[in-house]
């Protein structure tokens, strides 16, 4: 028995990566299609990330900017402790509040935090920070091998999948368990690079692979529509260099030590 | 008149624990110190790299995620390399340290260390002030030259330390020391300075310079209600000393913080009795680093779940 479902993180407006992810994964073929929230911030035209998930039928998960925008609280909940941080971050979410629809937010508000599934004898729980918090930073340098084996013990599932920090990553538990972060659409990963990354989780025969996919789409026509909406040069750069420029606080060290700033 | 009992809090998860790894020895006497740290201070002893790695395999029955060691100074423990190269195949690992002591070999091997672990290594580095004049006051004169140049010496060897300091200045004029702070730090070679800023605890020798809490800076029942409890640093931490497993790294002086022998024994409520429990409860996150420390959250903390 064979399932593929393809792993989208936070979209964060970035409307045209999300197409050009969209049309990758309907040439491979998966049997689903998830989104695991933080549909909007950072980039231009919220609105325009969602007639896309309805098109391609995506499930989507409520993310902590999610039920902000959904719910207009004060701010987006990442958990920023910087003021630079902070002041950038909230720059992005009063516009995406403010250019986000009121249908839109309805849809935001209703959306589900988490999702289990059972793919054969393999549990799967797909959730935004953590299992346990929607904010919670999982980074690959901080976050020990016996904690996510507790997580998986405690939540009794053998796969968590999880996004919320921005770059990708997955380690192998005994037992046949698996941690995976599934990356991010909404901007590149500080590494250099323009392209984002969304995952395939493809399970058989009660054992997962792992595939995370690069997806290199028209970066320049974002950057140049943030512009237009007057977004802060500092989250254009990001979007041109491939390194991060803001948000950089919470970074642990080998995280940030990948970039220049 | 009847007193409130204070509140207790349960230990959710030990995610975090902490090491007094240096004991209460330290080679500076900083005025502002909870716990009166001193180099003549030994009623907290060193703890062996035996005695850690017998609390990492314990730790790691419980799914700790993350380590921090402190002091006293860490680095006075003459095994205290050893201590961080064998906690990074455990997990993650913060050193908290004056940056007044290391060796460049002590250094190199951590750099190693550090580059083959999948963990991060972190460095916190206590400053008080961005000059000599508000610096050597609180911690003892010539520490500031010596705090910048062990700050140098870490970033030429390519760490990335988190700069702390306890907030020693009016909060009017923070954005001002921190520009200041990161000018000084630029100037020693550290461009991308990450910083840390930390409440004052009035207690050790702060009390002495300061007034110390009064009565009514305490938590209360009703100030818990509807708080996030995970700004707390006992609701997920513990921390080791030679004498067992104490609440939190802020309270060891006190005898009702030390909960048990065994990390399992720790794990009970514990009354927030403290004035420094107050400060705890004020800002949030305060021993925790920024990468892991989770910003309050408006909705619930274990979110409902969709079946398919």
């Amino acid at each position: 028995m064979q399932h593929r479902i393809a792993c989208l993180g936070g979209i964060y407006s970035n409307y045209l990566a999300l197409a050009q992810a969209l049309r990758d994964i309907t040439q491979r073929g998966v049997d689903q299609i998830l989104c695991l929230g933080d549909m909007g911030a950072f980039g231009p035209h919220p609105d325009r990330v969602f007639p896309l998930l309805a098109e391609y039928g995506v499930t989507c998960l409520q993310g902590n900017y999610d039920d902000s925008i959904g719910n207009a609280l004060d701010d987006c909940q990442c958990g920023y402790t910087d003021e630079r941080d902070n002041y950038f971050a909230q720059i992005s979410y009063d516009y995406t509040l403010d250019n986000t629809a009121a249908e839109n937010r309805q849809f935001l508000r209703q959306l589900p935090p988490q999702l289990r599934m059972e793919i054969g004898p393999l549990r799967i729980l797909f959730c935004h920070g953590s299992p346990r918090r929607v904010n919670e930073f999982l980074w690959q340098s901080t976050t020990s091998a016996a904690f996510l084996e507790r997580l998986a013990t405690e939540q009794q599932t053998d796969i968590i999948a999880a996004t919320h920090t921005g770059i990708k990553w997955h380690r192998p538990l005994p037992d046949r368990r698996h941690f995976v972060n599934v990356g991010c659409l909404g901007r590149p990963e500080n590494d250099g690079q323009q392209n984002v990354w969304y995952t395939m989780l493809e399970l058989r025969d009660g054992q997962l692979q792992v595939e995370f996919v690069p997806v290199e789409y028209d970066a320049r026509r974002l950057a140049q529509e943030m512009q237009q909406e007057r977004l802060p040069d500092e989250f254009i750069e990001t979007i041109l260099s491939g390194w991060w420029t803001t948000c950089l606080e919470i970074l642990p060290s080998k995280e940030r030590q990948r970039g220049p700033h | 008149m009847t007193v409130e009992p204070p509140p207790s809090i349960s230990l959710a998860a030990l995610d975090e624990l902490w090491f007094q790894v240096a004991g209460t020895l330290c080679n500076l006497t900083c005025h502002h110190c909870f716990i009166s740290c001193s180099p003549h201070n030994r009623s907290f002893g060193f703890l062996t790299l035996q005695a850690v790695q017998q609390r990492l395999e314990e730790a790691r029955e419980l799914g700790v995620k993350e380590y921090y060691f402190t002091g006293g100074e860490p680095f006075l423990n003459p095994q205290m390399t050893a201590i961080l190269v064998a906690t990074l195949k455990y997990g993650p690992a913060t050193v908290l340290t004056n940056g007044t002591v290391w060796k460049d070999e002590w250094l190199e091997t951590l750099k190693r260390a550090a580059h083959e672990s999948e963990y991060s290594l972190e460095f916190r580095v206590s400053i008080d002030g961005f000059s000599a004049q508000t610096n050597d006051p609180i911690r003892g004169e010539g520490t500031f030259d010596r705090a910048l140049q062990g700050i140098q010496r870490l970033v030429q060897a390519g760490f990335l330390p988190i700069i702390t300091a306890t907030r020693t200045w009016p909060q009017a004029s923070e954005l001002e020391v921190l520009r200041k702070f990161r000018k000084l730090l630029g100037k020693v070679g550290y461009t991308r300075p990450r910083l840390k800023i930390l409440p004052s605890l009035k207690i050790g020798a702060e009390a002495q310079r300061t007034s110390g809490y009064g009565l009514h800076d305490r938590v209360t029942s009703e100030m818990l209600d509807g708080y996030d409890q995970s700004q707390l640093v006992c609701h997920q931490s513990r921390i080791v000393t030679d004498r067992g497993v104490h609440v939190c790294p802020i309270l060891i002086d006190s005898p009702d913080s030390l909960l048990g022998r065994s990390l399992k024994e720790a794990a009970i409520d514990f009354p927030l009795s403290h004035g420094a429990c107050y400060t705890c409860f004020q800002y949030g996150s305060i021993c925790t680093n920024p990468s892991s420390a989770s910003g309050s959250q408006h909705g619930p903390s274990a979110p409902p779940q969709s079946h398919v």
